[in-house]
């Protein structure tokens, strides 16, 4: 699960967390983490996200708000979650126990040209999460972490918030659908079945 | 209301603030999201009572949309009260509502709008309509309190009917401005 650069591998570790996801529902914040969990399987329990910038971790939220017996995961990485980070407060007050955060971490803006993010230059997200309220953190940096990661997302004490620490190499661009009203009517559907679209 | 706020809520005698909480019952609305506005001071009150409500407070008014956004996702219906300046920050959020056409009622307070006395309100309230037209948001105005509850219905019935982002702006008219004593 280690990059060559002695750091987890995104791809890997998205894998991971997606292992054995049930009825998770899982938002993915725009750019390589969207790619990410495309490359892992695409399916109507994702959203991958093409723009709304900032917004992945309120999407979650107002999803976990809707469907409290859903777990929902918002995998997205730091300079999207740092353009929101006002959430993680509307987020703690709100305590949703089925909401999970990941950010996968790899400090950099990696769509425009690998410039460097306030994570770079000590930034640290945990801890503004937990300024926030938000009492079950994590920050995974090892591949033996990844278990009790996986471990934390699916119990449901949330709202949980985590950061990785990943290899900022880029992947092979693996695409979702870009439809956004296929994207939104086929999470809609695997969350109420056909009758999602005749809802009044 | 504080009697040295800036903004103006509603006076007492005005029924407005209760009608659009029916309407938001009325349409089974469970998520309200919002930066909070002294026009909407009541309404909020409302929202807050009622146990069958969300009450998401923001800390920035384009956090709303992506709010609304998830709950469209999980089957729930929602709506984002804000004042005109909260608009300015929602313009590229939006096109998370156009992207997937996903309904997005708001409930606007104009401020910078008729008789305002705050010079730094002008300009967005001035910009406001155009904004959110420029966004494709479908805008309706209510100038008099008795236009204020049939223009929400249909701000509500349009976004969950057509699947947009739509808009009642709510004038300052209606509300009044505060002038300090500086008539």
């Amino acid at each position: 699960m280690l990059a060559a650069s002695g750091k987890l591998d995104r791809r890997e570790l998205t894998r991971a967390l997606l292992t054995d996801r049930g009825e998770m529902l899982v938002i993915a914040g725009l750019g390589a983490p969207a790619w990410d969990i495309t490359a892992i399987g695409d399916c109507a329990e994702n959203l991958p996200l093409w723009g709304g910038m900032g917004g992945a971790a309120m999407i979650g939220l107002g999803l976990a708000l809707a469907q409290p017996k859903r777990k929902v995961l918002v995998i997205t990485g730091d300079g999207e979650m740092l353009m929101g980070i006002g959430a993680l407060a509307t987020i703690a007050v709100q305590k949703p126990a089925n909401l999970s955060i990941v950010v996968q971490d790899n400090e950099h803006y990696g769509e425009t040209g690998m410039q460097e993010t306030a994570t770079r230059h000590g930034v640290d997200l945990v801890m503004m999460a937990k300024g926030a309220g938000i009492q079950h953190t994590m920050f995974v940096t090892k591949p033996d972490e990844v278990p009790a990661l996986h471990k934390a997302i699916h119990a449901g004490q949330g709202p949980f918030f985590a950061v990785a620490k990943i290899d900022a190499t880029s992947k092979p661009l693996v695409l979702p659908p870009r439809e956004g009203a296929l994207l939104q009517a086929r999470m809609r559907e695997a969350v109420m079945g056909p009758a999602a679209h005749h809802q009044l | 209301m504080d009697e040295h706020s800036i903004d103006k809520a509603p006076d007492a005698a005005a029924d407005w603030p209760d009608q659009i909480y029916s309407l938001l019952k009325t349409h089974n609305i469970t998520q309200v999201a919002l930066v909070p506005d002294a026009g909407h001071s009541r309404l909020i009150r409302r929202c807050l009572a009622d146990n069958e409500m969300k009450v998401v407070t923001l800390t920035t008014e384009e956090e709303g949309i992506a709010l609304l956004q998830g709950a469209w996702l999980g089957g729930a219906k929602g709506v984002l009260l804000m004042q005109s300046s909260g608009v300015g920050n929602c313009i590229n959020m939006l096109s998370l509502s156009i992207m997937h056409r996903c309904p997005l009622p708001m409930l606007v307070t104009m401020r910078g709008d008729f008789g305002e006395f705050n010079p730094a309100q002008v300009p967005m309230g001035n910009a406001t309509q155009t904004v959110l037209e420029a966004m494709g948001t479908l805008v309706h105005r209510a100038d008099t309190p008795e236009d204020i509850a049939p223009t929400v219905n249909a701000t509500i019935r349009l976004a969950f009917n057509t699947f947009r982002p739509t808009a009642t702006l709510i004038g300052q008219r209606v509300l009044g401005a505060k002038t300090f004593g500086k008539d």
